[in-house]
């Protein structure tokens, strides 16, 4: 039972230092001074293999990238991220029985892993769930005999000879597809959902419930969780984020507002309302205050590729726990304590409910999550050394190397420094994800998406 | 929980010496937070992060409505001309409810993503002479 798992496929961090040297590589989406809501990128995943990328945005649309074939005149740019295919996936509605409006952002999209030559995604929306066809036609069939090249029906009377109709070669098209509408299982907003290792399953999880699906059937879904209680007035907390094992089918683990994670077993019980396991590092109640909880809200949580560890994202840190101890994490990584004084301002400006993601990179050496001013925070936990990059227009050079960023806390600033007070809070970084084999990360920024690779040597 | 009273004021400049002892360091810039925004809110319950928070996340997009009022400003609005919608449309208040017209339109969006559209990537000219690009000021702050 392998400790780590390494990306089939070279590329891998080197052996021994993990010494990462980021370079910017593209850069997506117009350099706007307003920008609209409906270009907000609300989510970033990579597909299985890496070669295909796909971001959602407020306005409903999935764009994905597909990376080229390296090319062997230009040997030092490893295959470059180019539009694969784009499609409204979700549109606005308005539930009238409820007076509720349903928004179309997208909050999450997971890739099926492939199995034939069509590539499939989930996305999802604060209510619905869809499966996506995404294939590719490069054949057109020609001389047909009820109908004309244009599609224009043709009198059957006129008809005299039959003809078989041949298929053409025709300029790529990349055609995507809703197969399946996963509807009305969710009253509350889902946050979550997750693919399971059986490849015939997944989990969708909203603040309240988390639903069991089977892929290709959309007129039935199973509770699994429910912590609902029977008296509103009663609740302390809601399911924040929801995943599945990614080896063992029958293990999920969801997070709490409340900074605790459960892990259940399917095996044991239909509803799995009592936990396996049940994480959570114990407080210094001196320490309490006004703050704690709504710092403590666990925003993400991902399992490692190894599914040997699990991962979460509260405000201020990440977390990284072994799944044998649930007593306290493994390791705990600082994004930005320098908020920790800021907090009064953070709470008025809404910005303390800000939810990071965070994420793992293929052999489970590194972790990456986000933070203000477009910067985002990486930390290398073989080598114990973290690292503070940014996502700006001013870095964006043809392979150009990041330099860190530092924040200066206190004192006397130095030159190349930010400090505290300088940093721009509209500029969050959410949502960030590492190619599952190599080294190249891609980060939202708002309305732009940044792919960063490391420098070949 | 009762706040100290020498937490209220020095608070704020020892939580920022990074030569306080130990855990303190950690507990006192929270605790001025919690003081601060507490002077700005008396009223802020001693429930933090409970029902009232979960309640909020809970019911967003909801949207209210009462067939009744609308109709009788509906009825109104055929005689005299529609009152100035102020600012925020959705606010209900008095005369004004909102109707169909005044609701900013919930179309989807028909245009591409500008992550695929026909620019959607900076084009670099290496320029053959030394200048500061940065100084084109492309980047706002």
């Amino acid at each position: 039972h392998k400790r780590h798992m390494r990306g089939a496929g070279g590329g891998g961090c080197p052996a021994g230092g993990n010494d990462f040297q980021w370079c910017f590589s593209q850069v997506k989406g117009a350099i706007d001074e307003d920008v609209a809501e409906a270009d907000i990128i609300s989510t970033v995943e990579f597909n299985y293999s890496g070669d295909l990328l796909a971001t959602g945005d407020k306005g409903g649309r999935v764009v994905i990238f597909q990376r080229e074939q390296e090319n062997k005149s230009r040997p030092h740019s490893r295959g470059e991220y180019n539009v694969y295919s784009t499609f409204q996936s979700h549109e606005p509605e308005f539930d009238y029985l409820k007076s509720l409006e349903i928004e179309e952002k997208i909050n999450k999209i997971r890739w099926l892993p492939q199995q034939n030559a069509a590539h499939f995604l989930l996305s999802t929306n604060d209510k619905t769930i869809k499966l996506w066809k995404i294939s590719e036609r490069d054949k057109r069939a020609e001389g047909y005999n009820l109908k004309d090249e244009d599609g224009r029906l043709r009198d059957p009377f006129r008809v005299t000879a039959l003809r078989v109709p041949i298929l053409k070669p025709m300029d790529l098209m990349v055609e995507a597809s809703p197969r399946r509408i996963f509807a009305n299982a969710h009253t509350y907003h889902i946050n979550s959902i997750s693919v399971n290792s059986d490849h015939e399953t997944y989990l969708s999880a909203d603040d309240l419930r988390i639903n069991l699906w089977h892929l290709e059937i959309t007129d039935r879904s199973f509770n699994i969780v429910d912590i609902k209680p029977a008296n509103m007035e009663e609740l302390t907390e809601v399911i924040t984020a929801a995943e599945f094992h990614p080896h063992q089918c029958n293990v999920l683990v969801y997070s709490s507002s409340k900074g605790t994670v459960r892990l259940c077993d399917m095996r044991s019980s239909a509803l799995c309302d009592r936990h396996s396991k049940f994480f959570e590092e114990p407080e210094d109640p001196s320490s309490r205050s006004f703050f704690s909880e709504i710092i403590s809200s666990i925003s993400d949580v991902k399992f490692s590729h190894s599914g040997r560890y699990m991962m979460t994202r509260d405000y201020l840190s990440v977390k990284v726990w072994d799944l044998n101890m649930e007593s306290r994490p493994v390791e705990t990584h600082q994004v930005h304590e320098y908020l920790r004084s800021k907090l009064c301002s953070l709470y008025e400006n809404d910005c303390i409910f800000d939810k990071f993601e965070c994420c793992w990179n293929g052999s489970d050496s590194a972790i990456m999550t986000g933070s203000y001013n477009n910067f985002f925070r990486m930390f290398d936990r073989n080598a114990r050394r973290d690292v503070t990059l940014e996502a700006s227009r001013e870095n964006s050079k043809p392979r150009a190397s990041l330099k860190p960023r530092k924040v200066c806390t206190g004192g006397k600033r130095k030159k190349d420094e930010i400090s505290v007070d300088s940093l721009d809070f509209n500029k969050k970084i959410l949502h960030t994800a590492w190619h599952p084999l190599e080294n190249i990360i891609a980060v939202a920024a708002t309305n732009n998406l940044y792919i960063f690779q490391d420098k070949i040597n | 929980m009762s706040q100290k009273q020498d937490e209220e004021n020095p608070a704020e400049e020892t939580g920022e010496e990074k030569q306080d002892t130990q855990e303190k360091e950690g507990i006192l810039p929270e605790r001025a937070e919690e003081a601060k925004l507490k002077a700005k809110y008396p009223s802020l319950g001693q429930k933090p992060g409970g029902s009232d928070f979960l309640m909020k996340r809970l019911q967003k997009g909801q949207k209210y409505f009462d067939s009744g009022d609308y109709n009788m400003a509906k009825a109104k609005m055929k005689n005299k001309q529609l009152p100035s919608t102020g600012p925020d449309k959705n606010l209900v208040t008095g005369d004004h409810i909102p109707t169909p017209q005044d609701l900013p339109q919930r179309k989807s969006s028909l245009v591409t993503s500008k992550l695929a559209g026909l620019f959607s990537e900076e084009i670099f000219i290496i320029p053959p002479l030394h200048f500061d690009i940065q100084g084109l000021g492309m980047l706002a702050a």
